[in-house]
C-alpha cells in the first residue's frame, strides 16, 4: 500500500514505453506484470518460443519477443519489434541474465566457453542492445519523455564472491558500463542505472544456491516493484526538466 | 564517380566537398564538417533505422522465386505495414546489377507470395510488372516479426559482401520505418553530437520513411521517390521556431530532411509538427522556404537526389560541382563521400518570422547557450 499521493503519481505510467529482457520468468516477469499493472506498454524479450507465447497468453497488452540477446545477429531483429510494438521507447531494462556454470565453479575450473557465455548474455548483450536503441532513447529524451537504460545488477558485481566469478565479473563490468555511458550520456537526457536486486526467490537463485531456505529470500514482485519506483521517479524528473525548458510563448 | 564498395559508415579518409551561398567550391575533410556550423544553428536528421526491406520467397501460382523489396507504405504507424508497395524482381539476388536483374514471373491480383515465415497477396498491379501493392496475412506483429528475422538490407551490387543491419543503421537510429538508410547520417557519431553542443549548434531529429534510390527499370525510376510518410516532433517544430528568432541556420543532413520540412513549411515560415506524407518532388522550381544548407551525399545526374540539389544552387554551379567531384576522385552511393551546399541566395527564399518578445525570451531559455554565442 502507498502512504500518500506523490507515491500515487508514481504509480500510474500510463503511454510509458518499456522493454524488458529475460520476461518470462523471476524478476523479468515481476518487471512484466509490475509495468502493465502501471499501465505502461511493455514489450519483452525471451529465448524460448513457448515460454513468450504462454506470457503473452496470460497478460493481455503485452508484446512478446523470441530472441536471444547473447548473439549479435538478433540484436536488430529484436530491436526492430520493440520500435515497431511501442512506437518508440522511453525505458530499456537489461534483465536476461546467465548464471554461468552450474553448480557453480571455481574460477579456475570455469571453462573459457562458459565465461564467453556468461559474457555475452550479461555484458555484451546489454552493450549491443542499448546501442541499437539509442537513437530512439534519444528521440524520446529530446520529445520530453524521459529515457532511461536499467541494468540489472548484483550484489556479486561489488564483492569478490569464490564461485561467482564468471557472472560476478560480467556483472562489476557491466556495473562500470552503466556508469560510464550515464556519464557520457547525461547531455543527450539519457540516465543509465545499475541496480541490485537483492537475493531473490527466482530460478537462477535456486540454480545457484539450491540450499537456501527460498521463503527466507525476497520475492522477485518486492524488487520488480522497487525498480519501477525508482524507474518512475526518474521519469518524473525528467518530464517535469523538460517541461521548465518550454515555455508557453514557444509552444 | 567510383562507387564506394566497402560498408564503413564514417571511413577516416571521407572527403567533403563545400558549395557556398556564392558558388565557391572548396574540398575539406569530412571529419571538419562541424567547422561550418555556426552558433545558433540548428543541425536536423532523419532517424529512421533502415528496416530490412528485401524479402526472398516464392510466387505460388507460379513455383518462380522472386526478391521482394518493400518501398512504400501510407504512414508510419506500425500497422500500416500490413498493406504497402513493393518492387518486385526475378531470379537473382543482389549481386547481379539491378538494372541486369530478370523480371519477375507474370503477376495478377490475387497472387500469393511465400516469403520466408510470411505470406502475402498481391493486392494490385500498379502501372508496371515489377510494382505491386501486398497484403501481409497474419496480426502486425506477426508481420514485423517476419521482416525482422528474414528480410535482408536492401542491398545493390557495388557493396559486394551481404550487409548485416548493423552495416546501415545509423547511430541515431530509431523507428524502424526507412526502405533504404537515410545515409547522410552515417557521418552523424555520438560525439559529433557532443560537439555541436559544445559549439552552440542545436541538433533535432524527424522521422521520414527514406525509399529506395533504384529499382533498375528506367519508367520505375522516373517515378520515383516515392511518397513518403514522416513525423515531425513538436520538439523539432519548436527548435525550427527559435532557430529563425535566433537569426540560426537550419542545415538538413540529408535529403530526406529537406522533403520532409519543406513539405512541412507553413505560409509563416514556420513548420507543421506532427505526421505527414511528402508528395512533392524537389529541385529547380522548387524556392526553399525552411532549409538553408544540407550535408549530403554525393549524387549522379539523372537520379532525383541530384534533381533536388537544383533547388539550392544554380545550373552553372551544379555543373562545377560534378567537374570538382570528378577531378577529385570522390566515392558516390550510401558510403561514399559527401557534400555541403548551401543555398544560394535566389534558390532560398525565406518568410521573415514574425518574433515577439515573449517568444525571444522564450526561445533564450531554452537555448542557454544564447550567450556563449554571442561572447564570441
Amino acid at each position: 500500500m502507498h502512504a500518500n499521493s506523490e507515491d500515487d503519481v508514481f504509480r500510474q505510467l500510463h503511454g510509458l514505453r518499456v522493454a524488458i529482457t529475460g520476461g518470462t520468468s523471476g524478476l523479468g516477469l515481476a518487471l512484466v506484470e509490475e509495468f502493465l499493472d502501471r499501465g505502461a506498454q511493455v514489450a519483452f524479450v525471451a529465448r524460448r518460443r513457448e515460454g513468450v507465447a504462454e506470457v503473452v497468453h496470460e497478460h493481455a497488452g503485452a508484446h512478446g519477443i523470441v530472441g536471444d540477446v547473447s548473439r549479435k545477429d538478433d540484436i536488430h531483429p529484436i530491436a526492430i519489434q520493440i520500435l515497431a510494438a511501442l512506437g518508440g521507447l522511453d525505458v530499456l531494462i537489461n534483465n536476461a541474465s546467465n548464471l554461468g556454470p552450474s553448480p557453480l565453479a571455481l574460477l579456475a575450473d570455469t571453462e573459457c566457453e562458459d565465461l564467453e557465455r556468461v559474457l555475452a548474455t550479461n555484458l555484451l548483450g546489454p552493450f549491443r542492445l542499448t546501442k541499437a536503441l539509442l537513437g530512439a532513447l534519444a528521440s524520446s529524451a529530446r520529445e520530453g519523455r524521459g529515457a532511461v537504460v536499467l541494468n540489472v545488477s548484483s550484489d556479486a558485481a561489488i564483492s569478490a564472491y569464490p564461485r561467482w566469478g564468471a557472472y560476478g565479473t560480467s556483472k562489476a563490468a557491466l556495473h562500470h558500463l552503466s556508469r560510464i555511458w550515464n556519464e557520457e550520456l547525461t547531455a543527450e537526457g539519457i540516465a543509465v542505472m545499475s541496480l541490485d536486486p537483492g537475493d531473490m526467490d527466482t530460478p537462477m537463485h535456486a540454480l545457484a544456491v539450491p540450499e537456501v531456505d527460498p521463503t527466507q529470500l525476497k520475492r522477485p514482485e518486492t524488487a520488480a516493484r522497487e525498480f519501477a519506483d525508482a524507474v518512475a521517479k526518474l521519469v518524473a524528473f525528467m518530464n517535469r526538466s523538460s517541461e521548465k525548458m518550454v515555455p508557453e510563448s514557444v509552444q | 564517380m567510383i562507387a564506394a564498395p566497402l560498408p564503413i559508415q564514417r571511413p577516416a579518409d571521407a572527403k567533403l566537398l563545400v558549395v557556398d551561398g556564392r558558388g565557391r567550391v572548396t574540398h575539406r575533410s569530412r571529419s571538419r564538417f562541424v567547422d561550418l556550423l555556426r552558433c545558433g544553428d540548428l543541425v536536423v536528421a532523419n532517424d529512421a533505422a533502415t528496416m530490412p526491406a528485401s524479402l526472398r520467397g516464392e510466387h505460388l501460382r507460379s513455383g518462380q522465386p522472386v526478391e521482394v523489396r518493400i518501398a512504400g507504405r501510407d504512414s508510419l504507424a506500425a500497422e500500416s505495414i500490413r498493406s504497402c508497395i513493393a518492387v518486385v524482381f526475378g531470379r537473382g539476388d543482389f549481386r547481379v546489377r539491378t538494372e541486369e536483374r530478370p523480371t519477375p514471373p507474370k503477376m495478377d491480383g490475387g497472387d500469393m507470395l511465400t516469403l520466408g515465415p510470411l505470406r502475402a497477396t498481391v493486392a494490385a498491379i500498379l502501372g508496371h510488372p515489377r510494382l505491386v501493392r501486398l497484403t501481409f496475412d497474419g496480426s502486425v506483429d506477426e508481420i514485423w516479426e517476419g521482416i525482422a528475422r528474414h528480410g535482408r538490407p536492401i542491398q545493390y551490387s557495388y557493396v559486394t559482401l551481404p550487409l548485416a543491419l548493423w552495416d546501415v543503421w545509423t547511430p541515431i537510429a530509431g523507428p524502424p520505418v526507412a526502405f533504404e538508410p537515410p545515409s547522410a547520417g552515417f557521418a552523424l557519431d555520438w560525439s559529433t553530437l557532443a560537439s555541436f553542443n559544445r559549439r552552440g549548434v542545436q541538433f533535432a531529429t524527424i522521422t521520414h520513411a527514406a525509399g529506395i534510390s533504384s529499382t533498375g527499370d528506367a519508367e520505375l525510376d522516373a517515378r520515383l521517390p516515392f511518397d513518403e510518410p514522416y513525423y515531425i516532433p513538436p520538439a523539432t517544430a519548436r527548435a525550427v521556431k527559435c532557430a529563425r528568432v535566433r537569426g540560426g541556420r537550419i542545415v538538413s543532413i540529408g535529403t530526406t530532411v529537406v522533403r520532409a520540412l519543406e513539405h512541412a513549411a507553413q505560409p509563416d515560415g514556420m513548420v507543421r509538427a506532427g505526421a505527414g506524407l511528402a508528395t512533392q518532388r524537389i529541385g529547380r522550381a522548387t524556392r526553399l522556404r525552411i532549409v538553408e544548407a544540407m550535408f549530403s551525399g554525393t549524387h549522379e545526374p539523372g537520379t532525383s537526389h541530384y534533381e533536388l540539389l537544383r533547388a539550392f544552387v544554380v545550373a552553372g554551379v551544379l555543373h562545377r560541382m560534378d567537374e570538382e567531384l570528378a577531378v577529385g576522385d570522390y566515392r558516390t552511393h550510401e558510403f561514399g563521400d559527401s557534400v555541403f551546399v548551401e543555398a544560394m541566395e535566389m534558390r532560398h527564399r525565406p518568410v521573415r518570422a514574425a518574433v515577439s518578445s515573449s517568444l525571444e525570451r522564450g526561445c533564450a531559455r531554452i537555448l542557454r547557450k544564447d550567450g556563449r554565442c554571442r561572447r564570441r
